[in-house]
């Protein structure tokens, strides 16, 4: 094995060596003779999140089946892995998948701790990734890579969706919490990049094992705030939710949400979550026919509704596809791959959308409601498009031109 | 003002969380002189049956009770599979045996409820806050909490000290082999009081339930923090804990509240907010290790063992 | 080699050649040291981090076994020592300090002044107490890790250049596995020395009756505070050792399961055996390895296997091999 760490900090020559590198690669063994798309996919499939994980998994499969289990032509291989919501679990499991199964693709990481701590050994092997939620700053910013891609958003572009709505909904002052970690601090800073009004307050809570706000509510309530805004994905989401109607300041200061109503909390949140908006880039009932096609057919088969984070999943698949497709099925032809991922040319769930710089997507946030449909189930509805062609606020940082 | 006085309900509630939790501990740590990391699973497991149980039975009430005997059940089938092996060995092997029940625990869970988790929902005259001063709200169901446990802790006080079934385990506790010679079946008295404490750890789950969560791995954190309890407690006191519960309470949340608005009128924004999220973390850790360091058995010490 | 195997209190019971035990550590031991050709011809650069691993976190278990199967102090947060470590390797790489020379000795250094502040407090109390204060004292440093924002907090920080020591690259994976299993095996070299030295049987008469050992005139908490000293150096490098071999830190790595896992290992190897660590690190590393590839449910059988190695299987693994002499 040939030594390939490098510094990450010296980007700008890596860069510049880029196309030397990928050449040395497009002559290695290992890669030259594939008859098969190997894919790597992280994420969690234990403890609570696991919903999450399985969502995602759904979603993959369903959008292989979609294409008759072949990417470009090839048959694909699958392999799993559990990263346990554990950042030093998750850079081992990307270890493996790179060292030992010698993937073509990773594809996955929910968490953006887990993703920041994956990522050099991503870098370094120039394995061609996609990632399809987590959407740490620093991966749109200074540590972007022209092998990696995401299929999600950065942090802070949902939660400054939210701001800009805050702003119309004439909000002068608020009230900020959510988790302390990579994503959580991303989405407050998300919020105060465009809310004009006051921050009266801010709480990040321990996670993930925090899960009582009693005390942090009770600073809320003190502060007497126009609004609340929260950041509480998965379970946690469910609990801080709860926890604020019980607390009775529903119906006293609303709350407005990022990532924390989702298809996955609805059905235990049930009334709990009417009334409390959020911010998404894709929704369950956007219009376009691969959406259509995407949410019946997974109705069909799994009686379950898809989340975004599935939704996103999914497209990773047709961006996928579209990249073997474009070098013919030549796996070690990298550079090819990027230069046609980069121009995102498949059917996205969420409708058309480019790619920056940074390779991460420009489009649309809507807003997003909770409704109790006449047969008693609860969905998520877009109300309006807050804000079209977002692009995120590090591309700038992102030494790719 | 008001908002202290919120503050400290908010601390008591937790106190009493804690206290439900730890007292199970500490009387299964004094009686049978056992280390029982598990007592987080029988909290997770008691929440699981609410939730079933109140789905099934469409009321919130009947599913509690009806979850608080199967955990019992649980807990008495427990001990007398697994827990019975442990007595009278190291408390390293407790740690090591109690911790693989753990982890069977969060698997199985897993494999009958599913990774999801679950929500037992309150009934909605609960879920509404209530005015207890002028001016200051509190959630109603945190006030049943505080209420419930009080009552539940004269309860225990009173068959501890007053039922005979309570003079057996007093005596259990400070003399074993007395109590035995007298001709007491001491492994049924174990029995029950496994069984005991299994149902106050799932009592406590299942209060817990409709404003936490419920989850694998539920039971760890606050595993830890009932640990801190009962050592604080003293080992083996109910009464230790229940003062020591409040005292955990108590400083969490008033650290929580407090400490890192403290430290914004000394440092600066960026250095107050991460020094003061560790404070109020491991104010509780520091708590004890001062008390430890002062009072090696607690506060309140087991008279003689 | 024979002499390496004997049980403690360097009474070498089996003067005959090929005992079971003996026979099984020098396989593991060949074993170990062939990994590195094995992961070269079949390409598999996996299974050398996956036995790097092991070795480091059995030099971990060394470091606990000394306290706890020796020393008899039940430690629940032996963890924090690898955490310390390598944050110390960390921090100092964030800072632009990149060499070894500098940033090992760091870490074996506030590992050790650590251990000595918790040692100095915490062994004034006994039995569960001890457990529990130690446990604290992780803590602590657990929700000081996540509060450390310059070094990601609770994300934790990659580390983009391993120590440098000179002409050494650390980045060669197999130099550094070796490097590892050198130390590991020099650990327990040292570790047979001093508990066969004066030293390490005042430590274990401690553990069997304290009381008496100071009755005869040691002063025994002097002993095992210095005992527990060298232990958390011993895991600081460790420590700093990982953070190498993942190129990575989080609060994580000092999380009381973590102290946990390392119990497991240090019984489940065999607690008063030099070669136990390692034989308990490598089964436990690897069955969990083995089961998450097999099940969907390794806890499933995880757990009762615990339960089933506290109840039945006194001295660990070790111990199926005859019985070691104890104290």
């Amino acid at each position: 094995m040939t030594n390939r760490s490098h510094a990450l900090s010296r980007m700008p020559q890596i860069m510049g060596a880029v196309s030397v590198a990928a050449l040395a690669l497009a002559g290695g063994p290992a890669l030259a003779q594939n008859k098969t798309v190997k894919i790597g996919f992280i994420s969690t499939f234990t403890g609570p999140p696991a919903a999450i994980g399985n969502d995602m998994k759904n979603s993959f499969e369903l959008g292989l089946d979609h294409h008759g289990r072949k990417l470009g032509g090839l048959p694909v291989e699958v392999i799993y892995e559990d990263d346990q919501t554990k950042p030093e679990v998750g850079v081992q499991k990307t270890q493996k998948l790179i060292e030992s199964d010698h993937v073509d693709f990773v594809v996955g990481y929910i968490w953006s701790n887990v993703l920041l701590a994956s990522l050099k050994p991503l870098v370094d092997s120039k394995t061609m990734t996609v990632v399809t939620n987590a959407g740490a700053s620093q991966l749109a910013g200074e540590l972007c890579s022209p092998y990696v891609f995401s299929t999600s958003w950065n942090n802070d572009q949902t939660p400054a969706a939210v701001g800009l709505y805050m702003n119309q909904k004439g909000v002068k002052t608020a009230f900020l919490i959510g988790p302390n970690y990579a994503a959580g601090k991303d989405m407050l800073a998300g919020v105060q990049s465009t809310f004009k009004g006051q921050i009266v307050g801010q709480e990040l809570t321990r996670w993930p094992d925090q899960l009582d706000f009693s005390a942090e509510l009770s600073k809320a309530r003190e502060t007497k705030p126009d609004a609340i805004f929260a950041f509480y994905p998965g379970g946690a989401g469910v609990q801080f939710v709860t926890q604020y109607a019980q607390s009775g300041l529903k119906g006293q200061i609303p709350l407005y949400t990022a990532f924390t109503v989702d298809d996955l909390s609805l059905p235990r949140l049930k009334d709990l979550a009417i009334g409390i908006p959020g911010a998404q880039e894709w929704v369950a009932d956007l219009p376009n026919d691969a959406n259509k096609k995407f949410v019946a057919d997974y109705k069909a088969k799994y009686h379950a509704s898809p989340s975004f984070y599935g939704a996103q999943t999914y497209d990773a698949v047709g961006l996928i596809d579209s990249a073997v497709t474009a070098v013919k099925g030549n796996l070690a032809d990298k550079e090819g791959m990027r230069k046609e991922m980069e121009k995102a040319d498949f059917k996205s769930v969420r409708g058309a959308f480019k790619y920056g710089n940074n390779h991460i997507p420009i489009q649309n946030f809507y807003l997003q409601d909770a409704v109790k449909n006449a047969d008693g189930s609860y969905s998520l509805h877009t109300v309006a498009t807050i804000v079209k062609d977002d692009q995120d606020k590090f591309h700038d940082k992102c030494p790719m031109k | 003002m008001l908002y202290l006085i919120e503050q400290f309900l908010n601390g008591i509630q937790l106190g009493m969380l804690l206290f439900l939790l730890a007292a199970g501990l500490t009387l299964i740590f004094g009686i049978m002189d056992l280390v029982n990391l598990a007592h987080g699973s029988l909290y997770m497991i008691g929440a699981y049956f609410a939730a079933t149980f109140a789905d099934w039975t469409d009321s919130f009430v009947l599913g509690t009770v009806l979850a608080l005997i199967a955990t019992l059940i649980v807990g008495m089938a427990l001990e007398v599979i697994a827990i019975r092996r442990l007595y009278g060995r190291d408390h390293l092997h407790h740690v090591l045996g109690t911790f693989g029940l753990l982890l069977f625990f969060n698997e199985l869970v897993r494999l009958i409820w599913g990774p999801a988790g679950m929500t037992l929902s309150l009934p909605s005259e609960m879920l509404t806050a209530v005015q207890v001063l002028p001016g200051l709200y509190y959630p109603v169901y945190r006030l049943v909490i505080i209420a419930v446990t009080l009552a539940v802790a004269a309860l225990l006080y009173l068959l501890v000290m007053r039922t005979r079934l309570g003079m057996l385990i007093r005596a259990g506790a400070s003399n074993r082999e007395m109590v035995g010679a007298l001709g007491i079946n001491i492994k049924l008295l174990y029995t029950l009081v496994f069984g005991l404490g299994a149902a106050l750890a799932g009592f406590a789950g299942l209060m817990q339930a409709p404003i936490l969560t419920v989850q694998i791995g539920m039971g760890e954190n606050i595993l830890i923090a009932a640990f801190v309890v009962v050592t604080i407690g003293g080992i083996g006191s109910i009464r230790g804990a229940f003062v020591a519960a409040l005292l955990v309470g108590l400083v969490d949340t008033i650290g929580r509240a407090f400490v890192p608005d403290l430290l914004h009128r000394y440092l600066s924004e960026a250095a107050a907010s991460g020094l003061g999220r560790s404070l109020s973390s491991m104010l509780v850790y520091v708590v004890m290790a001062l008390i430890l360091v002062v009072r090696p058995e607690g506060l309140f010490p087991a008279a003689s063992r | 080699m024979s002499q390496l195997s004997a049980s403690p209190r360097g009474i070498v019971s089996a003067p005959g050649w090929l005992t079971p035990r003996l026979t099984v550590i020098a396989a593991l031991l060949l074993i170990f040291g062939l990994v590195p050709v094995y992961a070269a011809v079949s390409g598999n650069s996996f299974a050398l981090a996956l036995f790097n691993r092991i070795l480091i976190l059995a030099l971990a278990t060394l470091s606990l076994n000394l306290i706890m199967g020796f020393g008899g102090m039940v430690s629940f947060g032996h963890a924090v020592y690898l955490g310390i470590g390598g944050y110390a390797v960390g921090i100092l790489a964030k800072e632009g300090i990149g060499s070894g020379f500098i940033q090992w000795p760091v870490a074996i250094a506030a590992s050790a002044f650590y251990a000595l502040i918790v040692g100095a407090l915490s062994l004034r109390t006994r039995g569960v107490y001890f457990i529990m204060i130690t446990l604290a004292f992780a803590q602590m440093i657990y929700y000081v890790a996540i509060g450390l924002d310059r070094y990601g907090g609770d994300d934790g920080l990659t580390i983009y250049r391993r120590s440098q020591f000179g002409s050494l690259d650390l980045n060669n994976k197999t130099l550094f596995y070796y490097l590892c299993f050198a130390i590991l095996l020099a650990g327990i070299y040292a570790l047979w020395r001093v508990i066969n030295s004066r030293f390490g049987l005042v430590i274990q008469g401690a553990r069997s009756n304290e009381r008496r050992m100071r009755a005869i005139g040691f002063p025994t908490f002097r002993y095992k505070l210095v005992c527990f000293v060298i232990a958390g150096a011993l895991c600081g490098l460790a420590g700093a050792l990982l953070a190498n071999h993942t190129n990575y830190i989080s609060p994580a790595m000092m999380s009381w399961p973590r102290s946990g896992d390392l119990i497991v290992m240090a019984v489940l190897g065999g607690m008063r055996a030099v070669f136990g660590p390692l034989i308990g690190a490598t089964v436990f590393l690897l069955l969990e390895e083995w089961l998450s590839r097999v099940t969907d449910y390794p806890n499933l059988i995880v757990g009762p296997l615990l339960l089933v190695v506290a109840l039945y299987v006194h001295g660990g693994i070790d111990g199926l091999f005859g019985r070691a002499r104890r104290g």
